[in-house]
């Protein structure tokens, strides 16, 4: 069990893995971007699955909850905030980096940073 | 169960190479993480994920490879040895790091301590607010989320200013 | 799009409710599951999906390019504005102990106005993205 439970970081571990193998490996700008999503979404995975409390339920208050004193009975309601603002700035930032993307594509004709490297050499 | 799926979802996004459905399975793994979301407690999370991810990041990507192109290209035959290496190094050492870590569901956790206790305890009273989420977003993190909302605000911005200009300049 | 009559069909019986969905998420946020985020990408996600099928056009009609644009800062000066009304009757930045009778009244007045900001702003911004991307297909 004490092994076990530790099962979600790992999993988040190669989430992040893979995400971060995506950005590094691959040329292709747009696969960058997915990577990084994969990157950020395993980020808010390791948030929430450490404010879950074994046994609780949602963080919404309700009247007459049978909860026995001592106990902790609702999750933690603050890595919900933050990452409930972070999806919505992650979704923005994107939008921002999709942008830089199709003006690269304008500029250059082309999305693989390699083929970019090697214009930006001949000029 | 939900997390092995999320992982096989990553690693098919790695191997595949039209764009078109590694956008596609990016919406999935979204759609998936939400579920998760829900399992996890976290509904207000869950819920913005499903719109967020599942719809209009997904809508976004796909708008920018009809712009763009849906393929990626080959790779370069050797296989690169130093990414992988990179990945494998990093993720042993964050392995042995969460050896120390809580397990999962433990109401002890450090973080549980701190002060989540007292936003649950004092937010009804104090806000008239039910749902702790709402309150602690909006009154006891109100710095935060207007310097969200102000990048929010500014990558707008970034966006009209990157896309929308030249469209004008086509016009005249 | 002007083949598909069951998508054109559908999405004009639902684009009401995924509306009044999300203004239902943003008011009822204090209470249950929702809140200004939410509510703004799921009213942004309804107007996207209307832009998909019957184009940018008409929807540029449904929400003129220029009111989103004020709207998007709208939502963040209202945000701002509520924090400066705090300061000036008495409190602190952002305190909305000050802006009723009863602490806890002032407390979700400024907490219902700060959500509708985050709301305003957030589908403004979704959906003004959304158009500049699609405007860019064509010439």
């Amino acid at each position: 069990m004490e092994v076990f439970g530790l099962y979600n970081y790992w999993i988040v571990i190669v989430l992040m893995m893979t995400g971060f193998y995506v950005v590094i490996s691959r040329g292709n700008l747009i696969k960058k971007i997915v990577g990084l999503n994969i990157f950020q979404t395993s980020m808010f995975i390791l948030y929430i699955s450490m404010g879950k409390v074994r046994g609780g339920t949602a963080p919404i208050i309700v009247e007459g909850l049978a909860c026995p004193e001592g106990a902790v009975c609702y999750s933690n309601p603050l890595p919900h905030v933050l990452i409930l603002t972070a999806i919505v700035v992650g979704v923005a930032t994107t939008a921002l980096g999709l942008a830089l993307i199709v003006r690269i594509k304008e500029a250059y004709g082309t999305v693989e940073e390699d083929e970019i490297q090697s214009q930006e050499v001949e000029t | 169960m939900l997390l092995s799926f999320l992982a096989v979802m990553a690693l098919a996004i790695l191997r595949l190479r039209n764009l078109l459905a590694v956008v596609m399975l990016s919406g999935i793994y979204s759609l998936l993480s939400a579920g998760l979301f829900v399992t996890l407690d976290a509904v207000d999370v869950a819920f913005t994920e499903a719109a967020v991810g599942g719809g209009i990041a997904t809508l976004l990507m796909l708008a920018t490879l009809a712009l763009t192109t849906d393929e990626e290209k080959r790779p370069a035959e050797r296989l690169r040895i130093a990414p992988l290496l990179v990945v494998l190094a990093t993720g042993a050492l964050l392995i042995y790091g969460t050896l120390d870590m809580p397990s999962y569901g433990d109401p002890q956790a450090p973080i549980h301590r701190h002060v989540a206790p007292r936003y649950i305890a004092e937010a009804q009273s104090e806000t008239s607010v039910p749902n702790v989420v709402t309150a602690v977003l909006a009154s006891y993190r109100g710095y935060d989320t207007m310097g969200e909302l102000a990048v929010i605000f500014t990558a707008g911005i970034g966006v009209m200013l990157l896309l929308g200009r030249a469209r004008k300049r086509r016009d005249d | 799009m002007h083949r598909h009559s069951v998508l054109r069909v559908t999405t004009k019986l639902l684009m009401p409710f995924i509306l009044l969905f999300a203004l239902y998420v943003q008011f009822h946020g204090d209470f249950g599951p929702g809140g200004g985020f939410q509510a703004g990408v799921i009213f942004g996600a309804g107007f996207i999906l209307y832009t998909l099928i019957y184009g940018v056009e008409n929807a540029r009609r449904v929400a003129p390019e220029p009111v989103v644009r004020v709207l998007i800062a709208f939502g963040l000066l209202l945000y701002i504005g509520v924090g400066y009304a705090g300061l000036l009757l008495g409190g602190n930045f952002l305190d909305y102990f000050v802006l009723a009778q009863e602490p806890e009244k002032g407390q979700h007045l400024g907490i219902f106005l700060i959500e509708l900001g985050v709301g305003t702003t957030v589908a403004a911004t979704m959906v003004t993205v959304f158009f500049t991307f699609a405007g860019r297909g064509r010439p």
